[in-house]
């Protein structure tokens, strides 16, 4: 967790972060809760999700389950209005998904996609393009991400998990309210996994809304707070974590946790 | 045979005595071919950028000409680059013609649609890779053009250089509008051209040498210049 001598704190509108948290989240007020109307997306014919309903609150970490195939990328790239529905209504605290929307969101993807500069000049571009660009920000972001000593590197060469951090630590330095996370891990070893599930906690609570996509039954355990769970691209159950791993109601969520195969 | 012997053996004299006729020729030639680079990676670099990340009805259509025209016939743009700028057409209060600067212009036309579409395949295979990334981001036009610009300027850089190829190698458009007048609009080409015509096909040689001698060397360059960019992973 993020100490209060922290970078991030002490440089960019520290007493804003601490009122957020206290508030139970500033940016996260005004973003929350998430509203899903009978949310379904087609593509050629195929029905890939089919009138999904949910509403999105804030205060905990919602993690999105699911087998290879059951929609839940799509979910979150449909919450973050990066692909349109076919049918049905997204609205954030009862806004529609609009630009403006957006720019208070932020989502990190399964692969990173790391600009092709330094360490440094990856954080800048975001910071730069948010107008609250500076060397202290940046650098205090850096630290955060445990990636100092690689400021001045080309991103393309960290490893796989220093790639993903940096990732994460781009999309924090937006501070958005939500922040949508598509199996950030699917590919790292279990130390980088830790530290970029502790980044996504010290985010949670400084006062992000985290959407966390994982097919990872261990991860989900450690990190939701509630639990979505998606098969053939309808919600199955949207409860929370302590109860969907006690005693899930559907039967695909109980043959996914005890590990059969889903078709 | 006998022609090239000659030719090799003149081509390396003339350098090393450094005859001030033919450095003037070269000069003049890297200095209209540069400029004529630069003019166009202004233009078509942008334009490309745009074009690739785009979308609007007719794009495809957009794109084909862009593609069409990298086949320019170099007498044909020259023939226009004439028209315009002489006494009668519409720029020809400007005095051009048959100045360096005519043959920049020339050179230029003939030179943007081969950068523009290069540049759009460059940043359109980049912004497959960005596209999601920028959108999740909002980042606006400008910058995203301004960004993918950046990120590929190793790639784009050989485009550039496929533009400076082109220029400095044809002689349809530059002595139309040149005129191959000595010490004023003499490039290597059209020396080339005059030395042939005149039946010093030994000098001519020479000449096609020095110019093949300057493309590999500012090709080597690029490469070099790309390959250190790689290592570091930048390109």
């Amino acid at each position: 967790m993020l100490s209060a001598s922290h970078p991030l704190h002490a440089t960019a509108g520290t007493g804003q972060a601490r009122e957020r948290t206290k508030a139970g989240g500033g940016a996260m007020e005004a973003l929350l809760p998430g509203e899903v109307h009978d949310l379904s997306l087609e593509v050629q014919g195929k029905r890939l999700i089919d009138g999904v309903n949910l509403r999105i609150t804030g205060g905990q970490i919602t993690v999105v389950m699911g087998p290879n195939g059951a929609g839940k990328s799509l979910l979150l790239r449909l919450l973050h209005g990066l692909i349109a529905p076919t049918t049905g209504d997204i609205s954030w605290a009862g806004r529609q998904l609009t630009e403006a929307v957006r720019s208070r969101q932020a989502m990190v993807f399964q692969r990173p996609v790391l600009l092709r500069r330094s360490v440094a000049a990856n954080v800048d571009f975001v910071l730069k393009l948010r107008g609250i660009g500076s060397a202290e920000r940046r650098d205090g972001i850096l630290e955060h991400a445990r990636l100092s000593e690689s400021a001045n590197q080309p991103a393309r060469l960290l490893s796989g998990g220093e790639q993903q951090r940096l990732a994460l630590a781009r999309a924090l330095a937006m501070e958005p309210g939500v922040l949508f996370l598509d199996e950030p891990t699917a590919s790292l070893d279990p130390a980088s996994t830790l530290l970029i599930e502790e980044m996504v906690r010290t985010a949670h609570g400084r006062g992000t809304k985290i959407i966390f996509v994982t097919h990872d039954i261990g991860q989900a355990r450690r990190l939701a707070d509630e639990v979505v769970f998606l098969h053939r691209g309808q919600v199955q159950e949207h409860t929370s974590a302590e109860e969907f791993f006690a005693a899930p109601n559907s039967d695909a969520a109980r043959d996914y946790l005890a590990g059969r195969i889903l078709l | 045979m006998q022609d090239f012997g000659d030719a090799f053996g003149l081509a390396f004299a003339l350098v090393l005595a450094r005859d001030g006729d033919l450095m003037e020729i070269i000069g003049l030639s890297l200095r209209v071919s540069l400029c004529a680079m630069l003019v166009s990676s202004a233009i078509a670099l942008p334009f490309g950028a745009l074009v690739a990340i785009s979308r609007f009805s007719g794009r495809g259509a957009v794109i084909v000409l862009m593609n069409a025209l990298m086949g320019l016939p170099p007498v044909v743009v020259g023939l226009l680059v004439y028209l315009l700028l002489s006494n009668a057409g519409p720029l020809g209060s400007l005095g051009l013609l048959y100045t360096p600067s005519a043959m920049i212009i020339a050179q230029s036309i003939l030179i943007t649609p081969i950068i523009a579409a290069l540049a759009r395949q460059v940043i359109e295979d980049l912004h497959v890779e960005y596209a999601e990334q920028f959108r999740s981001l909002c980042v606006p036009v400008r910058t995203a053009i301004g960004a993918l610009l950046w990120d590929a300027r190793y790639s784009l850089l050989t485009v550039a250089l496929a533009g400076f190829g082109r220029a400095i190698a044809e002689v349809g458009a530059v002595i139309i509008v040149g005129g191959n007048i000595n010490h004023l609009t003499r490039v290597m080409t059209t020396a080339i051209a005059l030395e042939t015509s005149k039946g010093d096909l030994a000098l001519a040689l020479a000449l096609g040498m020095v110019l093949l001698a300057i493309a590999l060397v500012v090709n080597a360059g690029v490469m070099a210049l790309r390959s250190t960019a790689t290592r570091v992973a930048y390109a």
